[in-house]
């Protein structure tokens, strides 16, 4: 594999617009009095593996957030295949939203304890109008591709490790193929084998589908090996 | 205090005598229904002043439930068994698991033994500041109530916090910081043996370092630290020793540098291969259910090397400077 190669993000000058791909261009965004993102510019092209590096507080979550249709964005727009998005959410049409797909850190806080596993990865798909068994027999097959056993599917969060709560939320983030996965700290938590499965799970997928996928980490060794273009984001103004 | 230092070159797992704690033949078995959760069998460990041992396993292995067992935070469901000699500097020794609640809770806990949480938003008050957490803590440990304030500033800027933060409520403060709040909470008394469950998760790699290098230096002052981690790196840079645990059993233990070069079990060789910087390779197969272990080898039916001998458990033996627990390790030949 080669060395990704690294590009600083300055927090100005803006580029062409690319067709192909999902983009935020200029975007800021602030909480309050506090300013988390900046004019930043950020291109993620079908098939590519974007790294984000950044020091915490960086905005590097929210940017992940902005781009995976959750956040409207104070200033600047984000674009899909060059169409600007307007909205978030479920203001959007599912068929844009259901083209993007966060991966969080956290499984626990990412998935209701009152779905079994089966429901967790079918919920995407019940929500944008699929029937009961189709749904089911979809997220059965995308279960079985990250290595979740029938068993582990009739089981709530409760009483499966982190590990196998994670391949849960991998099978609903693929469920609706999407174009872009967005993975925030995605295998921080997780062992070293468990996360070199997932890595390979997303890298097939990629593969397939020519999907892009954005990686947020803090391991070096992860980014190099699994990156192939690293951006880092400036820290938090005033700081 | 005994301050005996010990380098990660000179350490083997058995060592001198005077050990801080010994545990012998510690089992957690939960009772769920109608199944057994087998958390940790026949579990075997010494760690003497100024060690730091790592205990490395996949998430579920039982490694968790090992720190909970030592300090008594087990639910009710909880059977453990066997025994966990502590002998603090000062004080009696004690039988952590034999002892009872009323000496754990008056002696033990915070005292003689700190507990850095895995999660610290929910192991802080939420209604009282850090300052008032941590001056509550010291003066309950004998600092005056004119010195706590200053003790406090000292021990905030130790582990890295500034101590104007010490002044806002546990929700005001990012998980990074929560998590260094929590950890001068545990480090404030300075107990001489510090349970550190996985204590850098959510942390950036700067404050991973940060976290990791304190610990070292608790140990290089004296105290020993079981550092409980799913990170491989973390246990590579401070630890002198590092135990993988499997399916509730350790499976090897040795000195640091000698687990990573030259693994001897076959689960250690499969975890290291799937570093991001090795093979990246994940092993094989998925971990066996701590209610329905095989009753050979809990690793037998995902390793390569397994044969009909694997079907009897293999005992934890003497294996160069460590141990392992395996019927076929790898080539003892680079591990004198």
């Amino acid at each position: 594999m080669t060395a990704p190669t690294t590009q600083t993000m300055g927090g100005t000058g803006s580029s062409a617009v690319p067709s192909a791909g999902l983009a935020a261009h200029q975007v800021s965004l602030s909480f309050g009095r506090q300013s988390v993102l900046d004019r930043v510019d950020l291109h993620l092209a079908p098939g590519e593996t974007v790294g984000l590096r950044g020091p915490s507080g960086s905005g590097k979550s929210t940017l992940a957030r902005v781009l995976g249709l959750l956040h409207t964005p104070d200033a600047g727009h984000v674009t899909f295949d060059g169409r600007p998005v307007v909205g978030a959410r479920h203001r959007l049409p599912a068929a844009i939203r259901t083209r993007v797909a966060i991966l969080f850190q956290s499984p626990r806080a990412a998935t209701d304890p009152r779905l079994s596993l089966a429901d967790i990865v079918a919920e995407p798909l019940r929500a944008t109008g699929t029937g009961k068994d189709e749904a089911r027999a979809q997220a059965a097959e995308l279960a079985e591709l990250v290595g979740l056993t029938p068993d582990l599917l009739t089981r709530r969060p409760h009483a499966v490790s982190d590990g196998q709560l994670q391949r849960a939320c991998l099978a609903r983030a693929l469920v609706h193929r999407p174009a872009y996965l967005l993975c925030d700290e995605a295998t921080a938590m997780l062992d070293a084998s468990t996360q070199a499965h997932l890595a390979g799970v997303i890298t097939d997928y990629q593969r397939q589908h020519h999907a892009a996928v954005l990686l947020i980490t803090h391991d070096p060794a992860l980014m190099t090996r699994w990156a192939t273009r690293v951006v880092d984001l400036p820290p938090p103004a005033g700081s | 205090m005994t301050t005996t230092v010990l380098s990660a070159t000179t350490v083997t797992v058995d060592g001198p005598q005077h050990a801080l704690l010994k545990v012998e033949g510690l089992s957690v078995r939960f009772r769920l229904g109608d199944a057994t959760v087998h958390a940790v069998t026949d579990l075997h460990l010494t760690l003497h002043p100024g060690e730091l041992l790592a205990v490395v396993g996949e998430s579920g292995c039982g490694k968790s439930v090992l720190a909970h067992a030592l300090l008594g935070l087990l639910p009710g469901n909880a059977v453990v068994t066997g025994r966990a000699h502590l002998r603090p500097p000062t004080g009696d020794p004690v039988d952590l698991v034999g002892c009872g609640e009323r000496h754990l809770a008056r002696a033990v806990r915070g005292r003689a033994v700190g507990l850095v949480p895995q999660s610290p938003a929910t192991a802080l008050t939420p209604v009282r500041t850090g300052r008032r957490l941590l001056e509550e803590t010291l003066r309950a440990h004998g600092h005056t109530r004119r010195d706590a304030p200053v003790v406090a500033d000292r021990i905030a800027a130790d582990v890295g916090l500034d101590p104007n933060d010490l002044d806002r409520y546990p929700h005001e403060l990012s998980g990074g910081m929560a998590q260094r709040l929590a950890t001068a909470l545990a480090l404030a008394p300075d107990p001489p043996l510090l349970l550190a469950d996985e204590p850098t998760t959510g942390l950036d790699r700067p404050l991973v370092d940060h976290t990791l290098d304190l610990l070292r230096r608790r140990c290089d002052g004296g105290a020993a630290v079981l550092l409980i981690t799913h990170d491989l790196a973390a246990a590579r840079r401070v630890a002198d020793t590092v135990a993988v645990m499997y399916a509730s059993r350790i499976v090897e233990h040795r000195p640091t540098a000698a687990l990573f070069d030259a693994p001897a079990h076959p689960y250690t060789a499969g975890l290291l291969d799937a570093l991001p910087d090795r093979a990246f390779r994940p092993v094989a197969g998925h971990p066996p259910m701590l209610t329905d272990l095989p009753a050979g080898c809990a690793f037998a039916p995902r390793c390569d090397r397994a044969t009909d001998t694997c079907h009897t458990p293999p005992a934890l033996g003497r294996d160069g400077a460590g141990r392992v627990a395996c019927h076929h390790p790898t080539s003892t030949g680079a591990r004198a």
